[in-house]
């Protein structure tokens, strides 16, 4: 001890200030806690909470159409819009929303076999050129990709021409709500395949031996060992799915026809035009309250153990 | 003592949203205190434009010769312009980001009046306007009261585009893209401004209606033009947003007909596809203004470059370089030496009585383009309507 006090008394002004200090956050652990988690936290609380709070706050506001001014008297009114009838609003929230669940499960489909394969059949070399190439095209533009699908779907493009080499005929997928899925279900579709995959390579293989053992046989093991098992990483997938289509308005726009306005497309228009931040703001909580309710859901099925 | 912590937490956080929100909505003031000439060039002039409004073919002169660069950010969209000078909400505003001048088209430019985002300037500092076309010396869209909130620079119909291959014969007015000849290859742009060309259809085609200016629309006018276009949607490919799409949709066939500008004509024939535009009259029609910010940090760089860009001869380049006409006659001369016969070729020679069948875009408000009356719709009704229409 007295070596020690010896030290802080030899070092240099800024030295010994900086070891007091080192020994203080030594001997009140919760004081370093503080100072690693306030920085973030405040960050947290200001930009994420703070943003909502704004969000959510001026959507019981109004803008006045001559200045676009807001107007701070509170009220209901954009709420009113959204859910009255003869208006576009809830119609386009289901199309988004049914848009957003049909693209969940289409990748769920697609991404089980290929994150069981990976996780459980394939060998190191396999595995990592899969892996790559799953991770590949998120290298590359959201915007290039969904430019090259809007190519690939226009009439003349490379799907109707292996559809006529097939002798099938042609098909008007491009700039209608087909074109908005299959486009959707490819952006995405990483998203899911590398939570599931990390739900599958947890399983031990001693459960499978076990199954078997006890007469299972591959169907039978799948449904009742391995697909429980693998139930919150096919869920967590399906959060990032579900919300990144929920929340998406470039791929409506480029790849949609005249009736494939997203929740984001109106929110983006409102907001450019007259400023009509208010009524942005009513329609952009109804997402939150689908994924609020979505989050919960999930929850429950486990998924934020497979995160 | 925890919960009530928490509470105060809240409450503070609150109260600093609110005051975020809380800047005294202000009226829009008459210019006084204009400058009276142009001082020393700051060095730097940052601009929102349309893309290639200060293209380097041009600007790379006025730079050498004034010392000013130019920073640019290129909207895509007359909202994202607007959005771009407004800020998202009600405190900033006004270039409060940085910007100094703006080249807002007649849909965006009272928007930003009214705003207040931009400034009265004044038009004697630049010397080309006695010069302009009498159509865009005062035009209801960027002057108020005899107040100039910027200088008009160029302009432009919207046009009838057309696939030679498909549509034989040349349209001679706009209802190939109301009828069912062509169901499934129409396009026109996604913008609630479309509400003007559909009600300037109907007062041709609907008299009855009583509209009087494609702007300026009461709610049974709005409601009809609104029905009109919901009965277009079916025949339509696609709305365009951006130049590139419709353009690519012609090129690959998907659309035969629809309403572009003339720029997209130019590509495509640059790009050799069977295309040609015809113009209509009536028709609907762009004219954009470059406006100074309220809170420009640039003032006498903006000033040297709207006194520059409406010179003849950067006129006349600028014109050749987006596809677009002068508000300057005098480039005329200019258009012809760069490539002979376009001054024709755009426009530039016609009659005064030609402009009047051109209806510039303007934003809708409630009072009927400032003539204090009563009973238009404004354009967030305008743009509910066109929600109603494509959701």
């Amino acid at each position: 001890m007295a070596a020690d006090a010896g030290a802080f008394e030899a070092g240099p002004p800024g030295r010994r200030a900086r070891l007091r200090l080192s020994g203080l956050l030594w001997r009140r652990p919760w004081l370093k806690a503080l100072g690693l988690l306030t920085p973030p936290l405040a960050v947290f609380v200001i930009v994420y909470i703070g943003a909502l709070s704004v969000l959510f706050v001026s959507s019981f506001w109004t803008v006045n159409a001559f200045t676009a001014a807001i107007e701070h008297t509170w009220t209901l009114a954009n709420y009113r819009l959204i859910f009255s009838s003869g208006q576009p609003y809830l119609h386009i929230a289901a199309l988004t929303l049914e848009i957003a669940a049909a693209v969940t499960l289409t990748d769920a489909v697609l991404a089980f076999p290929l994150a069981y394969f990976m996780a459980r059949l394939a060998g190191g070399r396999t595995r990592a050129i899969l892996f790559v190439m799953v991770l590949l095209p998120l290298w590359s533009s959201y915007l290039v990709r969904v430019y090259a699908w809007q190519a690939m779907l226009s009439h003349d493009g490379a799907i109707n021409w292996w559809l006529n080499k097939l002798g099938l005929p042609d098909q008007n997928l491009a700039y209608t709500n087909w074109a908005m899925w299959i486009v959707f279900s490819y952006v995405w579709l990483p998203f899911m395949v590398l939570p599931v995959y990390a739900g599958l390579e947890r399983i031990p293989d001693s459960y499978l031996e076990a199954s078997a053992d006890l007469g299972a046989r591959g169907f039978k093991t799948l449904r009742s060992v391995i697909l429980p098992l693998a139930l919150p990483g096919l869920v967590a997938g399906s959060i990032f799915t579900f919300s990144l289509t929920l929340g998406d308005y470039i791929t409506p726009l480029l790849v949609g026809g005249p009736s494939s306005q997203f929740i984001g497309n109106v929110v983006y228009d409102f907001v450019g035009i007259n400023a009509n931040v208010p009524f942005a703001a009513a329609f952009a909580t109804i997402p939150l309250l689908i994924m609020g309710a979505y989050l919960l859901i999930a929850r429950r099925l486990g998924a934020f153990e497979a995160l | 003592m925890r919960i009530r912590k928490k509470y105060v937490l809240s409450a503070v956080l609150l109260a600093a949203v609110v005051a975020a929100f809380a800047v005294p909505a202000a009226s829009v003031q008459a210019g006084s205190g204009l400058p009276t000439k142009i001082g020393k060039g700051e060095g730097r002039l940052n601009v929102i434009q349309w893309p290639a409004y200060t293209d380097k073919s041009f600007a790379k002169k006025f730079e050498q010769q004034t010392g000013c660069i130019i920073h640019r950010k290129t909207a895509g969209s007359s909202n994202e312009m607007f959005s771009l000078m407004h800020g998202s909400g009600g405190g900033g505003g006004g270039g409060a980001n940085g910007y100094d001048l703006v080249s807002a088209s007649g849909d965006a430019s009272l928007r930003l009046i009214y705003a207040r985002d931009v400034k009265p300037i004044n038009i004697h500092l630049i010397p080309s306007w006695k010069n302009f076309l009498p159509a865009f010396k005062s035009p209801p869209h960027n002057t108020i009261n005899g107040v100039h909130y910027g200088v008009s620079v160029q302009w432009g119909p919207n046009t009838l585009i057309y696939n030679t291959k498909k549509v034989k014969q040349a349209p001679k007015n706009w209802s190939l893209i109301y009828s069912k000849k062509y169901a499934g290859h129409v396009t026109v742009p996604n913008n609630p401004i479309q509400i003007a060309d559909a009600a300037l259809y109907l007062m041709q085609t609907r008299p009855s209606l009583g509209i009087k200016d494609p702007y300026e629309l009461t709610l049974k006018q709005l409601t009809a033009a609104g029905a009109l276009l919901a009965r277009q949607k079916p025949l339509l490919k696609r709305y365009w947003v951006y130049e590139a799409d419709e353009i690519q949709s012609f090129q690959n066939g998907d659309v035969w007909i629809g309403a572009g500008w003339p720029y997209q004509t130019l590509q495509l024939q640059k790009a050799k596809a069977p295309i040609k535009e015809v113009v209509p009259l009536p028709t609907t029609g762009w004219a954009d203004t470059w406006m100074l910010a309220r809170r420009a940090a640039h003032p006498n760089c903006a000033y040297m470059w709207m006194k520059y860009v409406t010179t003849p001869q950067v006129e006349a380049k600028q014109a050749l370089v987006f596809g677009e006409t002068p508000v300057n006659p005098k480039a005329c001369p200019y258009m012809n030496k760069i490539k002979k016969g376009s001054c024709a070729g755009y426009h530039l020679n016609e009659p005064a009585s030609y402009y009047q069948k051109i209806k510039f875009w303007k934003t809708p408000v409630p009072t009927c383009g400032w003539k204090k009356g009563n009973g238009c719709m404004d354009y967030n009704a305008w743009q509910q309507a066109w929600a109603r229409i494509t959701g």
